[in-house]
């Protein structure tokens, strides 16, 4: 009697629990693993990522290690206006608060050699502050209001940063030095070409599809 | 002589240098990085069409065809960071860190780094958002998060300059200088592009006296770097 009786329990415990688990399997019967179902399942590499059809999991992904500088970019053509060969390399992995030191006799040796009859520049710069301004390769943009290369405030797509840097190396102190009597001087403040060939989104990423 | 003179300083210069003169803004500007991965073409800085937020675009890998645009890829090794620098120090006070994974751009900052100068960690706790790089044959993914815009992929390259007349005239053989009009040599090319969009409200102020020009305008004096990742 006392067997049967046990057995009573033990099966009544077991019918208890396999009733349990059929509940609870009941409620959650996932046939197809999506993306966005709040479990990891099907071949997700974490709760609802990684695998061939969801987002990358983010914390399975390697930040780690240390990224030691290549390239570096303020203003437009600095490096390749005023840098000279084996000095270009350098440039490009100079801190900007060093290279005012390292490279501003450099540029202005260059700019005499590219303008010798260089005085001043339509901003009223001499060649020693001129070329101290563009040693230091950084980008002054404003935080508050319109941002153009032209008055030093930023730069957009459309700037004409070319004409700007060619006004300013050879345009003289009113800009207009070497172009505005073309039967004696060669045309060198414009390279006549003074907008892209694509037109600019006004709207978010602004750049526009490729050709 | 005018005319004579500019062309005798010009010429003074060298070839070898001329040959490379204003190649582009910064498209292959240096040995070392000419045409890898990390080669910085441009950098823009401006308003964006909300006047509350400031836009930097950043291009890589120049003068792409339409047809070998596809094959073009970001570099996994390679971080692209922005560096912002408020109190005109020339040393950078904010970082925003952009680099591929998978088929992602993963952002991170404006963050004030951990390391300045020529070496970098990516601050993982600073991570701001993603956006699916884009590809040729669709329009452009974009994301919003966290206030910030974010896009990644190929682009046409925005820059534009007759530098086919410009080496003739370096040459000496444009006695007229410049053409009027001029051709694009970078029309029909293209660039990967990363653009980043972010409230200026996140970046604090800038200082004032910094253009002469503009003295009481507060600014902030900006540049990009590539850097990879040390094996």
């Amino acid at each position: 009697m006392k067997t049967y009786k046990y057995i009573t329990i033990l099966l009544a415990i077991c019918t208890s629990m396999v009733f349990v688990q059929c509940s609870d399997d009941d409620d959650n019967i996932i046939d197809v693993a999506t993306c966005d179902d709040g479990i990891m399942n099907g071949e997700e590499e974490g709760v609802d990522c990684g695998g061939p059809d969801c987002d990358p999991c983010t914390e399975a992904l390697d930040f780690s290690g240390t990224y030691s500088q290549e390239d570096q970019m303020g203003r437009p053509g600095i490096n390749t206006v005023f840098g000279s060969d084996g000095m270009k390399d350098a440039f490009n992995t100079t801190i900007p608060s060093e290279m005012g030191a390292q490279f501003q006799a450099d540029f202005e040796a260059k700019l005499l050699a590219l303008n010798p009859n260089y005085t001043t520049n339509a901003l009223g710069l001499d060649a020693t502050t001129f070329t101290t301004v563009l040693a230091n390769d950084v980008l002054w943009v404003a935080q508050t209001g319109p941002t153009a290369y032209g008055s030093l405030t930023g730069r957009t797509l459309s700037d004409d940063v070319i004409d700007t840097s060619l006004t300013l190396i050879f345009g003289g102190p009113d800009g207009t030095d070497n172009n505005n009597d073309p039967e004696d001087e060669p045309l060198l403040t414009s390279d006549g070409v003074p907008a892209n060939d694509a037109n600019f989104s006004s709207s978010f990423p602004y750049v526009t599809s490729p050709f | 002589m005018k005319k004579a003179k500019i062309f005798a300083a010009i010429g003074g210069v060298g070839l070898a240098v001329l040959s490379i003169f204003l190649i582009a803004a910064d498209h292959i500007d240096a040995p070392a990085v000419q045409g890898t991965k990390s080669d910085i073409t441009d950098f823009y800085a401006f308003q964006g069409e909300n006047s509350n937020n400031l836009v930097f675009v950043t291009n890589v890998q120049g003068l792409l065809t339409p047809g070998n645009t596809d094959e073009a890829e970001f570099d996994e090794n390679v971080l692209l960071e922005i560096n912002i620098d408020r109190d005109n120090d020339l040393v950078e006070d904010l970082v925003i860190q952009a680099i591929k994974r998978n088929d992602s751009m993963y952002f991170f900052g404006p963050v004030n780094p951990a390391l300045t100068g020529l070496n970098s960690e990516i601050d993982t706790t600073a991570q701001m958002g993603s956006v699916k790089i884009s590809t040729t044959d669709e329009s452009a993914e974009t994301s919003e998060q966290n206030g910030m815009k974010f896009f990644a992929g190929p682009r046409e390259d925005p820059f534009f300059f007759d530098f086919d007349q410009y080496n003739a005239v370096l040459a000496g053989d444009a006695s007229d200088g410049f053409m009027d009009p001029g051709t694009d040599t970078f029309a029909g090319t293209n660039v990967l592009s990363v653009v980043v969009e972010v409230p200026k409200s996140i970046l604090g102020n800038g200082s004032t006296g910094v253009n002469p020009f503009a003295p009481d305008t507060p600014i902030y004096n900006v540049w990009v770097e590539s850097k990879r990742k040390q094996q």
